[in-house]
C-alpha cells in the first residue's frame, strides 16, 4: 500500500476491484464504512456479488480476466471528458514527455516484438531526449507524440460497446463507475482503490495494476490522504518477507540480486544505480551503493572489506535473463533438477497453480524439509491421492515450529506498519521458534564445512557469514532487528555529529558506501535506533487529523505513513486539499521566496524545498515528488514492463471466446508458459466451456493449514464448494447441495454445489458466458471429505513481469457427480 | 467522553475503592461483580499481532500465570486499526495456542516408507545438514558455461515464508544465500 488501512476513511470514492475485503480483509471494512458514513461512494467491481458488493453504492460485474478492458474504458472516459487533474498531471507525471519515433502500436503488438524470442526490445519505447539529456516535453500536452496524446490514442478503441462486450458489464454500470470515480480528478477529492489477487493472478496482472496507476496519476490521487494504490496483503508478514528479500530477484530492501554478467561490486553499482541529469529529481536510488555495501557488511561482518568488495563474490549469481520464480522452480523440480527442498511455513502441494504438477514434482526429490505447525498436503504428499508410498523415494523431515504467540518479533502489515509482537506462552511440545531452527540448522551445516573435506564446495560464504544472533543459547530477534536497523562499524563524524563504533544508525540518510555502516535492510533503518525499538511503540494518540497514528509502531520508510506525500501539495508546497493535509511546506518567506526549509505533517518524501516559491517562480533546489523514480515523475508511459509501456487487453490464456475484440493479438504475446505434459492449456475447448475462478472465505486462510485444524473455523466452512448461477444449474440439472465434479485440462475435483444469485451469466460477444467459483482452502489431508485444492485445476501460466500464475481465470466443466 | 480500554480499566479499578461515580458518572458495581468471575482475572495480558491476513490487527493473549498457557485471546481495544474487533479467523487465534492437532514432535519419513517416525531435534538437524552439504557440494557451480563466476547451488530450492517474523525472514535469506541458493521464493509470488 502506498497509504494504509486507516487512511481509507479519508477517501471520497473507494474502488474495490480484484478483491473482496469484506470477507478476506474484514477489519479493513471498519475504515471503508467510516468513509461511507462520511458520504464516500463505495464501488465494487467483481465477477461475483459478494459481501463487499452488499455494502457498495455501485456494483458492476465483470468476466474474470477483463479488468484492463474495463479500466481502459475509464482512461478513455477521463481523457475525452477532460476529467483529469491537469496541474498535477503536467507537473508530477510524464504525461508531457515526447515519446521517440520507434514507438508504435499495431494489431495488438507494441513495436520491438521479437516472435522468435517471445519478448520485446524495450529500447523501442524510449523518450526523445533534448541536448541536455532530458526527455523533451510539451507542457501544453498537445503534441501528438506526447504521452498524454498517445494514451488517448491508445485507449480510443476502448469504447463502451466494445468494453461491455468483452467484460460482460452492462454499459450503464460501466458509466456509473466511470463517472463516480472520475469525479475525484479535482484538487479537493480523493479516490482510492483496493486490490488483491483478483488483479495479480492473471497473465496481464502487472498491467492491471499499471492501468490503475495511470488512472490515479490522471486524477491526482497519488500521495494524498484517501488516495494511493493499495494492495491488500494476504498474510500477516508477506509484506515483511518481501521486504527481507525472500524472492529470487531481490535482496533485503528491494536491492536487485546479481546475475552472472554483474561480476563485481563496481559492475553492480554501475548497473543498478540510476543516473539523472535532471536537477529537480531526487533520484533516491542513486544511494544504492550505500545500501548494498551496508547489506554486505551485515551479511559478512568484519570479513566484508573494501579489498574483497565486501564479500560481493560470495553472493550467488543468477544466469542473465533466466527466471527462477515459483512456476520455474516447480518446473525445474518436475524435471528433476533438485535433490533437496525446503518448504518453510508453506504448503505448495495446495497453494500454487497446477498443484498436480507440484505434487508430482515433490516425488522427484531426494529429501525435503517441511517446517509447519500442522500436518499438511506437502509434508504428507507421499501418502496422498493416487500415490503409493512404497514408490516414493523422497525423504521428509517435518520440523514443528512454534506459533506466533510463542515467540517474539516483528511483522509488517499491508500499510507498511512494522509491529512488534510478544511471547504469551512457551512453545508447545518439542516445537521451536523458526528463528531457533534456522540458527541451529545453519550451525550444523557450518560445522560440516569447518572440517577439512576435499568435496566441500566453496565454503567461504558459509564460513564468513555473520551469525551472532543468539542470547543465552536462544535466537534473539532483537539482535537481528538491531542489525536490520544498522550500526556504525567504526567511529564516524557526520555533519559535526560523532557516532561511535556500535552506535545504531539513526536513519538511512546516514548509511555509507565505505563499510563504515552495517545495515541488513536499509528500509528498516530507524526501526530500532537510539530511541529504542520503535516497532514496539503503542502510543495510540493521533494529532494528525487524518489518522496517521505516527507513534503507533513504526512504518517504513522513516515512519512515513503516506508514500509520495509531497504530491499532496501544489508546486509551491501548499496542500491541494486544505481539509486533508498530509504535509505542508511551512518555511519562512521573504519577498515571495522561501528562505528556510520546513515541512509539517507526515514525514515528507525528503526535506527539500518545493518546486516553486510562493510567488510562483521556479526554484533550482526544489525536488519532484516521485523520488524513487529516476526522473521524479509518475510514469503513465512505463518503459519498465516486459509487455508494453501501456496496458493492453488480452484474453486469459484459457478463455471462453475465440477472439480478442480489441486487436488480432489474442493473448499476452509474452506471457510465461511451460511445456511439460502437465502444463496443458485448452482455450475454447468444448469440453471445458465455463470460466473458473478461485477465491477465499472469511473463515479460512490460504491453503487452510492454519484454519482447517481449528474446530471453530472448520465447523463454519467445512468443505469445498463450487458456486454457480441459477441459469447454469438449470442447464446442467444441478441442485444446491448436490455433489458435482469440476474438471479442467489439469485436474478434477469433487465439490458441493451452491446455486446462487450471487453469480449471473455474462453477455460476452453477444453470447451467454457462465462462470463458476471455488475457494482454494481445502486439501485431502483434513478434514475427511473436505475436498481437495482448487489449484489442482488452475494453469501454470504466468504474468511476463512477475510470473505470478493465472489462477483467477481458467476454463472448466461442471457436471453432476455420476452424470 | 472517549475512553480507551485501558482508561476504562483504570477507572473501573478505582470503582472498587468506591470512586465509581467520580470516575464514570455511573455505578459500576454490577459490572465489577461480574468481571470478578471471569477466568482471565489473574491472567497476564500480552499484546500480539494476528497471524492471518495483512491488516495487522492487535490481539491480546491472556496467559494463566500458573500453567503458563494462553487461556483466552481477544481483539486489542487500544489498537488503532481494529479497536478491539476481530474477524472469524482472528477471533479463533486461541485455538492455535491450544490445539491437540499441532505437530509437537520432530517427524521423519524414510524413503519408500509409509509412516512417520518420531525423532529428536539433534538427530534431525544433523541429518538435514548432511543432506544440505551433499546436495550443495554435488550441484555447486563456480562458473557458468560462459566462464562467468556464479558461485551458485543449483540442486536445492526453497519456498517460504510469509509466516515468519521479519527477523526470522532475514536470517533465513542469509542462510539460503550463504549456501548459494537462487531458487528462493515464497507466498508473495502466488
Amino acid at each position: 500500500m502506498t497509504n494504509h488501512w486507516i487512511d481509507l476513511a479519508n477517501s471520497d470514492c473507494i474502488l474495490i476491484m480484484g478483491s473482496n475485503p469484506a470477507e478476506n480483509h474484514p477489519i479493513s471494512f471498519r475504515w471503508i464504512m467510516k468513509a461511507k458514513d462520511k458520504g464516500a461512494t463505495v464501488i465494487h467491481v467483481d465477477p461475483r456479488f459478494t459481501r463487499t458488493s452488499t455494502k457498495a453504492d455501485i456494483y458492476a460485474s465483470l468476466r474474470s480476466g477483463t479488468d484492463i478492458a474495463f479500466l481502459g474504458g475509464m482512461i478513455k472516459y477521463i481523457l475525452e471528458n477532460e476529467k483529469y487533474f491537469k496541474e498535477y498531471v503536467v507537473n508530477y507525471t510524464n504525461a508531457s514527455y515526447i515519446v521517440g519515433g520507434k514507438f508504435d502500436f499495431k494489431d495488438g503488438l507494441f513495436s520491438g516484438y521479437n516472435k522468435e524470442k517471445n519478448s520485446y526490445d524495450a529500447s523501442n519505447w524510449a523518450f526523445e531526449m533534448d541536448e541536455t539529456g532530458l526527455p523533451k516535453k510539451d507542457l501544453t500536452l498537445q503534441d501528438a507524440r506526447c504521452v498524454l496524446q498517445l494514451l488517448k490514442a491508445h485507449y480510443a478503441r476502448y469504447d463502451l460497446d466494445t468494453v461491455s462486450s468483452i467484460t460482460g458489464t452492462p454499459k450503464e454500470d460501466l458509466m456509473k463507475v466511470y463517472e463516480a470515480y472520475a469525479a475525484t480528478g479535482v484538487p479537493d477529492k480523493a479516490g482510492t482503490n483496493l486490490y488483491a489477487m483478483g488483479w495479480t493472478q492473471h497473465t496481464v496482472g502487472v498491467q492491471n495494476i499499471r492501468a490503475m496507476c495511470i488512472i490515479q496519476l490522471l486524477l491526482g490521487n497519488m500521495g494524498i490522504a484517501g488516495g494511493g494504490v493499495n494492495a491488500m496483503r494476504g498474510e500477516s508478514n508477506v509484506q515483511g518477507s518481501t521486504d527481507q528479500g525472500l524472492l529470487f530477484h531481490i535482496l533485503p530492501g528491494y536491492l536487485p540480486t546479481a546475475s552472472a554478467s554483474v561480476a563485481t561490486l563496481a559492475d553492480y553499482n554501475k548497473k543498478f544505480t540510476p543516473v539523472t541529469k535532471d536537477p529537480l529529481s531526487a533520484n533516491w536510488w542513486q544511494n544504492r551503493p550505500k545500501y548494498i555495501v551496508s547489506f554486505l557488511k551485515s551479511m559478512y561482518g568484519d570479513a566484508a572489506k573494501p579489498e574483497n568488495e565486501f564479500g560481493y563474490a560470495w553472493l550467488p549469481k543468477t544466469e542473465d535473463g533466466k527466471s527462477y520464480t515459483w512456476l520455474d522452480l516447480f518446473d525445474a523440480m518436475y524435471k528433476k533438477e533438485f535433490t533437496g527442498f525446503f518448504s518453510w511455513g508453506q504448503n505448495p502441494a495446495c497453494s500454487g497453480a497446477n498443484a498436480g504438477k507440484t505434487r508430482a514434482a515433490l516425488a522427484n526429490l531426494d529429501w525435503m524439509v517441511v517446517v509447519n505447525l500442522f500436518d499438511n498436503e506437502t509434508a504428507s504428499f507421499w501418502k496422498g491421492p493416487g500415490l503409493n508410498p512404497k514408490k516414493v523415494k523422497t525423504e521428509v523431515f517435518f520440523l514443528p515450529c512454534s506459533a506466533f504467540m510463542e515467540k517474539e518479533g516483528s511483522v509488517a502489515n499491508s500499510g507498511r506498519w512494522v509491529q512488534w509482537r510478544y511471547k504469551a506462552q512457551e512453545p508447545v511440545g518439542d516445537s521451536l521458534p523458526d528463528g531457533d531452527i534456522i540458527v541451529e540448522l545453519f550451525n550444523e551445516v557450518r560445522k560440516l564445512y569447518k572440517k577439512p573435506d576435499k568435496k566441500s564446495a566453496f565454503p567461504d560464504p558459509i564460513l564468513n557469514l555473520k551469525w551472532d544472533y543468539v542470547t543465552k543459547s536462544k535466537f534473539d530477534p532483537h539482535l537481528v532487528a538491531k542489525s536490520n536497523n544498522g550500526f556504525f562499524t567504526q567511529d564516524v563524524t557526520i555533519q559535526d555529529k560523532q557516532y561511535r563504533k556500535g552506535d545504531p544508525v539513526p536513519a538511512f540518510a546516514m548509511l555509507r558506501d565505505d563499510g563504515s555502516t552495517s545495515c541488513g535492510n536499509w528500509i528498516y533503518c530507524q526501526s530500532y535506533n537510539a530511541d529504542g525499538n520503535n516497532m514496539a511503540r503503542r502510543d495510540n494518540k493521533d494529532d494528525s487529523g487524518i489518522g496517521l497514528y505516527p507513534k503507533w509502531a513504526w512504518a517504513w520508510p522513516v515512519n512515513r505513513r503516506i508514500i509520495y506525500n509531497r504530491a499532496s501539495c501544489d508546486p509551491t508546497g501548499k496542500p491541494w486539499d486544505p481539509k486533508r493535509v498530509v504535509v505542508e511546506f511551512v518555511g519562512e518567506v521573504k519577498d515571495g521566496k522561501w528562505t528556510s526549509q520546513k515541512w509539517k505533517g507526515d514525514v515528507p518524501d525528503g526535506p527539500w524545498y518545493p518546486l516553486r516559491n510562493p510567488d510562483g517562480t521556479a526554484r533550482e533546489d526544489g525536488k519532484l515528488p516521485f523520488i524513487m523514480r529516476v526522473d521524479g515523475r509518475g510514469a503513465m508511459f512505463g518503459p519498465g514492463m516486459k509487455d508494453g509501456p501501456f496496458p493492453e487487453h488480452y484474453e486469459p490464456m484459457e478463455c471462453p471466446v475465440e477472439k480478442n475484440l480489441l486487436s488480432p493479438q489474442f493473448t499476452n504475446p509474452v506471457a510465461a508458459v511451460y511445456a511439460t505434459e502437465r502444463d496443458a492449456i485448452k482455450t475454447c475447448d468444448p469440453r471445458f466451456p465455463f470460466v473458473g475462478t478461485s477465491y477465499r472465505v472469511t473463515e479460512h486462510w490460504q491453503t487452510g493449514v492454519l484454519t482447517r485444524w481449528l474446530p471453530w473455523l472448520i465447523e463454519a466452512e467445512p468443505q469445498l464448494f463450487v458456486e454457480m448461477s441459477e441459469q447454469l444449474a438449470q442447464l446442467k440439472q444441478i441442485k444446491s447441495g448436490e455433489l458435482v465434479i469440476v474438471e479442467s485440462p489439469r485436474g478434477m475435483l469433487e465439490a458441493v454445489a451452491i446455486v446462487t444469485k450471487r453469480l449471473r451469466p455474462f453477455m460476452v460477444h453477444g453470447q451467454e458466458v457462465h462462470l463458476v467459483g471455488m475457494p482454494y482452502h481445502y486439501g485431502w489431508i483434513w478434514p475427511k471429505n473436505g475436498g481437495d485444492s482448487a489449484n489442482l485445476l488452475t494453469p501454470s501460466a504466468g504474468d511476463p513481469n512477475t510470473r505470478i500464475p493465472e489462477t483467477k481465470a481458467f476454463m472448466v466443466n461442471v457436471r453432476k457427480k455420476g452424470a | 467522553m472517549k475512553l480507551t480500554r485501558r482508561d476504562f480499566m483504570k477507572v473501573s479499578g478505582a470503582a472498587t475503592a468506591g470512586l465509581a461515580l467520580s470516575g464514570l458518572g455511573f455505578d459500576l458495581s454490577p459490572v465489577q461483580a461480574f468481571t470478578w468471575e471471569l477466568r482471565t482475572k489473574d491472567a497476564k495480558e500480552t499484546p500480539t499481532i494476528c497471524c492471518y491476513c495483512g491488516v495487522g490487527c492487535g490481539i491480546i493473549c491472556h496467559t494463566d500465570k500458573k500453567t503458563g498457557k494462553v487461556i483466552y485471546t481477544e481483539g486489542d481495544a487500544d489498537h488503532p486499526i481494529n479497536g478491539g474487533s476481530l474477524c472469524a479467523k482472528g477471533a479463533s487465534a486461541y485455538q492455535i495456542a491450544q490445539n491437540d492437532k499441532r505437530i509437537t514432535k520432530v517427524l521423519y519419513r524414510a524413503p519408500n516408507s509409509d509412516k512417520w517416525q518420531v525423532k529428536k531435534w539433534d538427530w534431525a538437524l544433523k541429518e538435514i545438514a548432511k543432506r544440505v552439504k551433499g546436495s550443495r557440494d554435488k550441484s555447486f557451480v563456480t562458473t557458468n558455461d560462459k566462464g562467468q563466476v556464479v558461485n551458485r547451488c543449483n540442486g536445492i530450492a526453497s519456498v517460504g515464508s510469509a509466516a515468519l517474523d521479519n527477523e526470522e525472514c532475514w536470517i533465513y535469506q542469509a542462510m539460503l544465500r550463504s549456501l548459494g541458493l537462487v531458487y528462493i521464493e515464497h507466498q508473495a509470488r502466488i
